[in-house]
């Protein structure tokens, strides 16, 4: 294989992985709650598009729209009913609350829908594009990714409530002086981390095969994606998306493909202990 | 009376922002000195400098004779230089009396809890809080929040003791009780370098008057010199406010 | 309340009720009961080391499941290449603290968020480095580990007693803490950190004693366990279920106290006996609603109730006639 093919491959998946990590980025840098439930939101989101796929003959892009809805109502209740009042709350409280309700969803998940790994399979075929070849599928998984995150970024930007979230962001009191209501936004906020996620998992399931075995996998590599992009910020959850994707293509590569979750984990705690704040930083909302 | 702090052109910049430059001065032991100038002059950011918060720049910073430049937080605090906070930083969760041992104890260098706390109730008799030594720190007045700063510094046996508007958010009764405060301290043999904004509790207690401005030092001296200093009336007082502090005389 | 809650003439009796119950376990019970018992006793070790860490000093550490794994491997390899038993737990005892305090001398410096989440990366980069160096771990396939000598029941109750012993030893450290500087320091660096550095607290030294404290007895617990079991594998020595629950033990008996993390980790490891027992496709459903509620209803832990006043208002509502809140 050649440095091309390596790097296309690494682009790609980063697209994903962007697409996996800015609505994580979102909720920890708004609402200072690191999300466990992100990963199974994922899933959750993979696997609903794959049953309107399978059983109802829902074409995934389509199934997208209506996914994606539903994870946002679900994460603006699961918000709205436990998570808002430990907003405030020290870390070890938020983080352990977060990964009791992930306990609850995943368990639901792994007794209602089983643990088989599904896909939705479309056969697209290849594209080669000087002699770097891709798969179609996973070519428009990543454009569905980017147009996604672009999306999320315009709404950040334009919307009034794009704004309101980023003034709560930047300072809750002063926004909350200025009518803003504080915990709508909060709901709202999760709400829009949740929908990420589960378009994220309904393109990533046009990709690769999705299973519940897969949160923990997610949430590490959000996790990885928000130290080295930044939290808070589109172009940081892109930017760490892509590196993550860049780094583990080539150390599947060279070292084989377990080393390359371990390169992913090890680059991120150096720039825990060396720039915490990410290759981006944390700058307020972009 | 020796020089028991000296700094000599100790700088610091924060990325390109030079938020003290190049300042040197002393302070003779016993003396109390205002530190003045308009918000932003640098005058936390130095005493950040001095009790190890931030490192330096560039400089040398020198306590009793030996040289203190790199020295961290804690030991600075070990060695005698103890410093209030603008907004005030108290354990909260624990008592005022575990407080004020808590300087006794690491700060002072004391032996056992037990000595401790005697040590924090002979302070806290100094500042007026002991009917609330058992209290929690956190459902304490924003007054006798002060004091036990105060009380908790005093714990760690200080030689030099930095207050950082020690009289912000007070009324003029409060201020007057602080005052009283720092004039017993100083009697103790404890030298205090004080930053204030209110001219009226620089003129009624320092002897000297360092003036910060842009992180320079651009006049110090005895209160009547600096007070008349042209660039001191332009930075800082204003020309009609300085007039009126000559004409209403200055406090010995 | 003011001075850490200090263990009552109470606590200490209901302690030492306790822990002889769990070593009459043997006397009292078949082998299953003296494995539940050797669980509640690693687990209530585990809870006291996290204490150190977690509970006085107030960083939240998700590290415990690298230690105990950690101590497993090398108690393990040590007794492969010949080590006697007990020495070979020394062994994996000092590495496990050195390890740590290396460690902490690096990621001590992030707090809150950034600091949880480098402690949760060690156990996961631990656990595939471990997966990885197949020549010395046996990587993913596992290590087997000379077994112990003697019949189920023998081996069960000696292990039992080892275990209460690293209890023993973990309650004794932490009321020797609680009474020194040390313990007061780690309180003030919870506090306000700032503050503490301020009036003279050496707190990067006093935050790395605390976190190797928070390994040295799971480490310890980690080497006996490998004996125990006689095969370790990476998956489930490094478990991330394990390094969440060792925290959420301790918040639920009362972190910080000396008492809460031992009656947080019993009545934990209780209910998912029983859980694990009679349902066993919710189990983990269920832990998810037990850790739900127990950070909405019992914020300080199990401890800090203030049980007299809740009687009284009981009685108090009876004898009015309304519902009970």
């Amino acid at each position: 294989m050649d440095i091309s093919q390596i790097l296309a491959n690494g682009i790609v998946l980063g697209a994903l992985y962007a697409c996996i990590a800015v609505g994580f980025s979102l909720v920890w840098g708004v609402l200072n709650v690191i999300n466990m439930l992100h990963g199974s939101f994922i899933i959750l989101g993979g696997y609903l598009t794959y049953f309107a796929w399978f059983y109802l003959g829902v074409h995934p892009v389509i199934a997208l729209a209506p996914v994606a809805l539903l994870l946002y109502l679900l994460g603006f209740l699961v918000q709205y009913v436990f998570i808002n009042k430990v907003v405030t709350a020290p870390v070890l409280t938020t983080l352990t609350l977060t990964f009791g309700l992930d306990m609850i969803l995943y368990n639901l998940m792994t007794v209602y829908f089983t643990a088989t790994p599904r896909r939705v399979t479309l056969d697209i075929g290849s594209v080669d594009i000087a002699g770097v070849v891709m798969p179609g599928d996973r070519l428009i998984g990543m454009g569905l990714a980017l147009l996604l995150t672009a999306l999320l970024y315009l709404v950040m930007r334009g919307s009034s409530i794009g704004r309101a979230i980023v003034a709560v962001r930047m300072d809750r009191q002063a926004a909350a002086l200025m009518g803003i209501r504080v915990n709508r936004i909060y709901a709202i906020t999760f709400g829009i981390g949740a929908l990420m996620a589960g378009a994220a998992g309904a393109v990533f399931a046009m990709v690769f095969p999705v299973t519940t075995n897969l949160t923990g996998s997610f949430l590490g590599k959000a996790f990885v994606i928000c130290v080295i992009g930044g939290l808070g910020s589109v172009p940081g959850a892109l930017v760490g998306g892509i590196t993550l994707g860049i780094v583990e293509s080539f150390a599947g590569y060279l070292l084989g493909p377990q080393h390359a979750i371990t390169i992913g984990f090890l680059l991120m705690l150096i720039l825990l202990v060396v720039r915490p704040t990410g290759l981006v930083g944390v700058k307020g909302y972009e | 009376m020796s020089e028991i702090l000296r700094l000599e052109k100790v700088s610091k910049a924060f990325g390109g922002i030079r938020a003290v430059s190049n300042v040197s001065f002393g302070l003779q032991e016993g003396q109390i000195v205002a530190l003045i100038g308009p918000n932003g002059a640098g005058k936390t950011t130095l005493v950040n400098l001095i009790t190890g918060v931030h490192p330096v720049t560039e400089g040398k910073i020198f306590f009793g004779g030996e040289e203190v430049t790199r020295q961290r937080a804690f030991q600075a605090a070990r060695r005698g230089l103890a410093r209030t906070f603008q907004i005030v930083q108290p354990f909260p969760e624990m008592s005022v009396m575990e407080n004020v041992a808590a300087g006794a104890l690491f700060g002072g260098g004391l032996g056992s809890r037990r000595e401790a706390e005697a040590e924090a109730r002979r302070e806290l008799a100094f500042v007026g809080l002991d009917r609330l030594a058992e209290s929690p720190a956190a459902s304490l007045t924003l007054p006798n929040r002060k004091r036990l700063e105060l009380a908790k510094s005093l714990a760690m046996k200080p030689k030099v003791l930095l207050l950082d508007e020690v009289n912000a958010g007070l009324n003029t009764a409060e201020i007057d009780g602080a005052l009283t405060l720092i004039r017993k301290i100083a009697d103790r043999g404890i030298t205090i370098l004080i930053i204030e904004h209110l001219m009226k509790v620089v003129l009624s207690i320092s002897e000297r008057i360092l003036v910060l401005h842009h992180g320079e030092l651009i006049a110090e001296g005895e209160p009547r010199a600096v007070l008349d200093d042209e660039r001191v009336v332009e930075a800082y007082l204003g020309a009609k406010f300085a007039a009126r502090i000559k004409k209403e005389g200055l406090h010995a | 309340m003011m001075a850490g809650s200090r263990t009552g003439k109470v606590g200490y009796g209901v302690l030492a009720v306790w822990l002889l119950l769990l070593a009459a376990a043997p006397l009292l019970g078949d082998n299953y009961t003296v494995r539940i018992a050797i669980t509640i006793a690693m687990f209530t070790a585990m809870a006291l080391s996290w204490n150190f860490i977690g509970g006085f000093t107030g960083y939240p550490s998700f590290s415990t499941a690298a230690f105990f794994g950690i101590g497993c491997y090398v108690g393990a390899i040590a007794q492969r290449s010949g080590v006697p038993m007990v020495l070979a737990w020394v062994l994996a005892t000092v590495f496990v603290s050195l390890f740590a305090a290396a460690l902490g001398c690096i990621i001590l410096r992030l707090k809150g968020h950034y600091f949880a989440i480098g402690s949760i990366a060690i156990v996961e980069l631990t656990r595939l480095v471990v997966s990885s160096w197949g020549s010395l771990t046996g990587g993913g396939d596992g290590l087997n580990v000379p077994l112990l000598r003697g019949t189920p029941g023998e081996v069960g109750s000696m292990v039992l007693y080892i275990m209460l012993g690293i209890v023993l030893a973990a309650f004794v450290t932490t009321i020797l803490v609680e009474r020194a500087r040390l313990g007061f320091g780690l309180r003030c660096i919870h506090q306000n950190e700032e503050a503490a550095d301020m009036v003279g607290v050496d707190t990067t030294r006093y935050k790395i004693a605390a976190y190797t404290l928070s390994a040295l007895f799971c480490g310890a617990v980690g080497a006996v366990y490998a004996s125990w079991v006689g095969y370790i594998d990476p998956t489930d020595s490094f478990s991330i279920l394990l390094t969440i629950k060792v925290p959420v033990m301790v918040l639920l008996g009362g972190p910080g106290t000396a008492l809460g993390p031992i009656l947080g980790a019993g009545a934990f490891v209780l209910l998912e006996e029983f859980f694990w027992a009679n349902f066993l496709q919710w189990n983990r459903a269920i832990l998810g609603g037990i850790i739900v509620f127990l950070i909405f209803f019992l914020p300080g832990g199990l401890l800090k109730i203030d049980y007299r006043r809740l009687l009284r208002r009981q009685s108090q509502a009876r004898g009015e006639g309304k519902a009970v809140l």
